[in-house]
């Protein structure tokens, strides 16, 4: 608009020059497009007649002897995108023009890793590079993250795995996956976060409840997935990778596609499917280990500098076999599997995917818009629609063999908007909104009593952050967030349940139907939650900076927390959820120092997170049924402090010898019962140390040693009654296994085919030695030793 | 423009939000539920009938199953035993039986005798493959003594095994005790 008043303007300038020399003149102003701010030492430079000026300290430049006519003029900035205007010229003409200054907010191809923004400012925030992720290609995402200090997984063999931040995972780690909150029944051990790694470019791990844009209940942390930025330029790209491995003898293959035109649009596609047979631990095979999973994504879009939107689909589908022997009748056969060290059940190697097994299939669509508006800042809004499906399969009989004893659909959508306010180049602020609405399905076809009920779940939330940059060295950031949610499900309790639990007493108004044997109740639950942020940056020099933040978080409970109830035969163990159960409140105090020189880098992590009410599942004693006795875990509060370190660094020792150095310590406590946490990670340290010669077409080898200590501080084991033995026995239920040392190598190298196409080729050994071993924050370690040897190749293409 | 699109959307998510309806779910109808197991042993050649029973009727709920023991058995006598599988959650209640006799192939029960019992068991009734399925069977009561007997019934077993419950494996439905007696 203003430069439309400018031309206008020009326009009074007007000398009677008809037949005369050209000597009109071409004058402005070039200007910031954000705060308005004049750009120095831009040049603006006229294609037809070949002259160029630079702007001046006020961004002011003139081009005399001009003749009037149309033109195009190229203006350009070392800091921005060169752009061209058409300009008419009718005697001496004012024209001001407008660059997009910030490079980050282009969105432009990131050809080096480190140009994207940190998404917290003051929190400590880790992040996994494209290659990385690529290595992890036939993995899953919680293996990938692990490369990350102070990330640790929650598996369930070797093809479910939960990451752990800090030792907290579940619906403390918040996934979001391209600005989309997953809502995929995280609530669940052994569910795995419904996301193909292959469609990630970027994973970024926040610690902590940080990132209030986002969400304020994310305790533990935020998994950040990003997609590659799209340049604004006519360009066809594209990759494919083959990964084959040993263990499984499987694979995956993965290929994306992406489009850019000149004017904004882009368009890409990816696909990847992989496929694997039973696993093998070093002396059996792991009988129905197999899985096989499809991922696809279709973006869409057009991004300029002033407005563009985006339109994504993705799709996920996963069947993954679990352990055979991991489904175990009751509490003396879990005895037995404890005691006798190898799996009861032992079959030759298939493909086929037995029970028990889960099916799940996630959709997730959104559509994103952003208008910018000139010397004020950015609107965003978005909106997203995701469908979780979930099957898992039993060991049943007869007519019911291949009927799903779990069914469950998770439907949910999601409206958010939020403005940023960047015009000043010191002080950032961002308000938004966001409207959720959840239903689960619990279809009751399955035969099994539901373990999770129906339920409605309708969220509210609203945040404003702040950053101040106070100058080079100095950046405070501060926000608030404010967030509700109703959770109203219909549920069925068993009489005896419901008396069990005392539920009559306190909640007798939920009681909707009395069917004689069981209850038809309606829990209604509100929560009201605040969570806010307060942290500082200080740049020590061009190298390294010292980060300190205080996060507070509230996070409500989960269905299954408050829900669960009954015989989860797929853990044959009886799950307890508790109705009073409220929101837990976590204080998480943290400091990073870091550096990251050219010779040497050091990251120092260190973090107190004290949380009320924590809630948690442990064993708690057995029930008895006519199928015999069997561990119950219980979902109960408590106080608890978690403590730790995160320890990272570098050191180049020569010119192609890099050595590379992570150790993690996590520390829980129960603070109400004096006693450790269960299921913290155990001290780990990876060391690793790496070749490179670029000459030798990109030769990179490396070894790394990973030592994952005892986890010595695990509660005490529970005592059931044996129906076998006919007395009480020690149930080693929390006992950790030994300490173990992995080793694994890597090589790999680069071939240009032509021009424009590049091969990489790599190999890897997993569990070089082969060793056998058990993991603490495996929930198969009772059943069987962990994955031995894999031998992996991989071939890259780009294009 | 935009605004439009953005109205057209808060509109279509009215839409999605007020479509769900709040019916009542269905209780679920469970299937291979067994809450009562009642072993009826007749001594060969006449007597009183000893009854073993084991009933739980909230299924996987807090209430353990009740044990129940009619009487001792008689020393040095041969006992029919009769093994009856009810689902009580329905009216009129399920006989199981029938379902695990119809896959005799899939299941088996197993008999397990405390040490200090004196006693001994024997299948009666078999698959069609001629392996043990054990619905009916012969008790032999020893001498005068007490002790456990259990049952143990497993499906997607190993057929033929050894005899014991860790070579058979599979997944089991029911596993009891009975402390018995022998006067």
């Amino acid at each position: 608009m203003r430069t439309l008043l400018a031309i206008a303007l020009g326009l009074f300038v007007y000398h009677a020059a008809i037949g005369q020399q050209c000597q009109e003149a071409l004058y402005g102003q070039v200007l910031d497009f954000h705060d308005q701010t004049p750009l120095v030492g831009a040049t603006v430079y006229i294609l037809e007649i070949d002259r160029a000026v630079l702007t001046d300290f006020e961004g002011r430049y003139r081009i005399e002897g001009v003749c009037h006519g149309s033109y195009e003029v190229e203006v350009s900035h070392r800091l921005c995108r060169t752009l061209i205007f058409k300009v008419e010229i009718l005697g001496n003409t004012q024209r001001d023009f407008q660059m997009e200054h910030h490079l980050e907010e282009l969105e432009e191809v990131q050809v080096v890793g480190d140009l994207l923004p940190d998404i917290s400012n003051t929190a400590q925030e880790q992040r996994l590079s494209t290659q990385t992720l690529e290595n992890y290609s036939s993995g899953t995402l919680g293996d990938a993250l692990r490369e990350i200090s102070g990330v640790s997984t929650l598996k369930t063999g070797s093809n479910i795995v939960k990451p752990a931040i800090n030792g907290l995972t579940g619906s403390r780690v918040l996934i979001l996956n391209d600005g989309v909150r997953m809502q995929d029944m995280e609530w669940g051990d052994e569910h795995a976060p419904n996301i193909d790694i292959n469609s990630a470019d970027q994973v970024s791990v926040i610690k902590g409840a940080a990132a209030l844009k986002y969400a304020g209940d994310a305790i533990g942390g935020l998994v950040v997935i990003e997609r590659e930025r799209v340049a604004i330029a006519d360009s066809l790209y594209g990759k494919t990778l083959m990964t084959l491995m040993s263990n499984g003898w499987g694979g995956n293959v993965s290929t994306e596609l992406t489009r850019t035109f000149e004017s904004g649009w882009y368009l890409n596609g990816q696909a990847s499917f992989k496929r694997l047979g039973d696993r093998e631990a070093p002396d059996y095979v792991l009988s129905n280990t197999g899985m096989q999973d499809l991922g696809l994504s279709f973006h869409a879009g057009k991004r300029l500098i002033n407005q563009g939107w985006d339109f994504d689909y993705s799709y996920y589908q996963a069947d993954i076999a679990i352990l055979r022997a991991s489904h175990i009748g009751n509490v003396d056969d879990l005895i037995e599997s404890i005691n006798s060290g190898t799996p009861s059940v032992i079959e030759p190697f298939t493909y086929e995917l037995g029970v028990p097994r889960q099916e799940v299939a996630h959709h997730l669509g959104k559509f994103n818009y952003y208008l910018r508006i000139p010397g004020l800042g950015k609107w965003t809004a978005q909106y997203d629609f995701q469908n979780n499906r979930r099957f898992e399969y039993d060991v049943r009989v007869g007519a019911d063999r291949d009927k799903p004893a779990i069914d469950l659909e998770l439907t949910t959508h999601t409206l958010m908007t939020d403005f940023t306010w960047d015009a000043s180049s010191n002080l950032e602020v961002q308000a938004g909104i966001l409207g959720r609405y959840q239903n689960n399905f619990a279809n009751p076809d399955t035969g099994v009593r539901r373990l999770i009920p129906d339920y409605d779940k309708y969220e509210f939330g609203t945040f404003l952050i702040g950053e101040y940059r106070l100058n080079e060295n100095w950046l405070f950031d501060a926000g608030i967030r404010y967030d509700f949610s109703r959770i109203d499900a219909l549920k069925f309790y068993r009489t005896s349940r419901w008396e069990e639990r005392g539920y009559d007493e306190d909640f007798p108004e939920f009681i909707i139907e009395d069917l004689g044997t069981q209850l038809l109740t309606n829990p209604v639950f509100d929560f009201h939650n605040f969570s806010g942020s307060a942290g500082v940056r200080f740049s020590l020099d061009a190298d390294s900076e010292i980060r300190a933040n205080y996060a507070l978080g509230q996070r409500p409970p989960n269905p299954s927390e408050l829900f669960s109830d009954g015989l989860h035969h797929s853990a044959a163990r009886i799950e307890l959820g508790d109705l009073r159960i409220d929101s837990e409140t976590s204080h998480r105090i943290s400091i990073a120092y870091n550096r990251s020189g050219e010779r040497w880098g050091l990251t120092l992590e260190p973090y107190l997170n004290f949380i009320q009410d924590f809630i948690l599942l442990e064993p708690t004693g057995a029930e008895f049924t006519i199928r015999g006795a069997f561990p119950v875990w219980s979902y109960r509060q408590t106080d608890a402090r978690l403590a730790g370190v995160d320890l990272s660094g570098y050191y180049q020792w020569g010119p192609q010898w890099q050595s590379r150095h992570h150790f993690s310590l996590t520390k829980g406590n129960d603070l109400d019962q004096d006693e450790p946490l269960i299921n913290m990670p155990a001290p780990i340290t990876r060391n690793s140390i790496a070749f490179r010669k670029a000459e030798w077409n990109g030769f990179e080898a490396s070894l790394e040693s990973t030592y994952v200590f005892r986890q010595n501080e695990a509660p005490p084991n529970i005592f059931v009654f044996s129906p076998a033995e006919q007395e009480l026995v020690e149930l080693e239920i929390n006992t950790p296994p030994p300490a173990y040392h992995l080793l694994t190598l890597r090589a790999g190298m680069d071939f240009s085919l032509s021009e424009k196409l590049v091969l990489n080729t790599g190999i890897a050994v997993e569990n070089l030695a082969n060793t056998n071993y058990r993991e603490y924050l495996n929930r198969n370690r009772y059943f069987a030793d962990d994955m031995g040897r894999n031998i992996i190749l991989q071939l890259k293409l780009y294009y | 423009m935009k605004t439009i699109q953005f109205l057209s959307l808060f509109a279509f998510a009215g839409l999605v939000l007020t479509s769900c309806s709040d019916d009542d779910p269905e209780p679920v109808n469970e299937e291979e539920v067994i809450t009562t197991m009642t072993i009826t042993l007749v001594p060969q050649g006449g007597g009183t009938a000893v009854q073993l029973q084991s009933r739980d009727l909230d299924g996987d709920g807090p209430e353990p199953p009740v044990i129940t023991v009619s009487g001792n058995f008689n020393a040095r006598t041969v006992y029919d035993g009769r093994i009856v599988l009810l689902n009580e959650t329905e009216t009129p209640p399920d006989n199981i039986t029938l379902e695990v006799e119809e896959e005799a192939d899939e299941h088996q029960f197993f008999y397990s005798i405390g040490a200090s019992l004196s006693a001994t068991t024997e299948y009666s009734n078999f698959d069609g493959n001629g392996d043990p399925l054990g619905t009916q069977f012969t008790f032999s009561a020893g001498d005068e003594s007490t002790g456990n007997l259990t049952f143990t019934l497993r499906h997607d077993l190993k057929k033929p095994n050894d005899g014991s419950l860790a070579d058979a494996g599979g997944e089991t439905d029911i596993a009891q005790t009975f402390p018995v007696g022998i006067e």
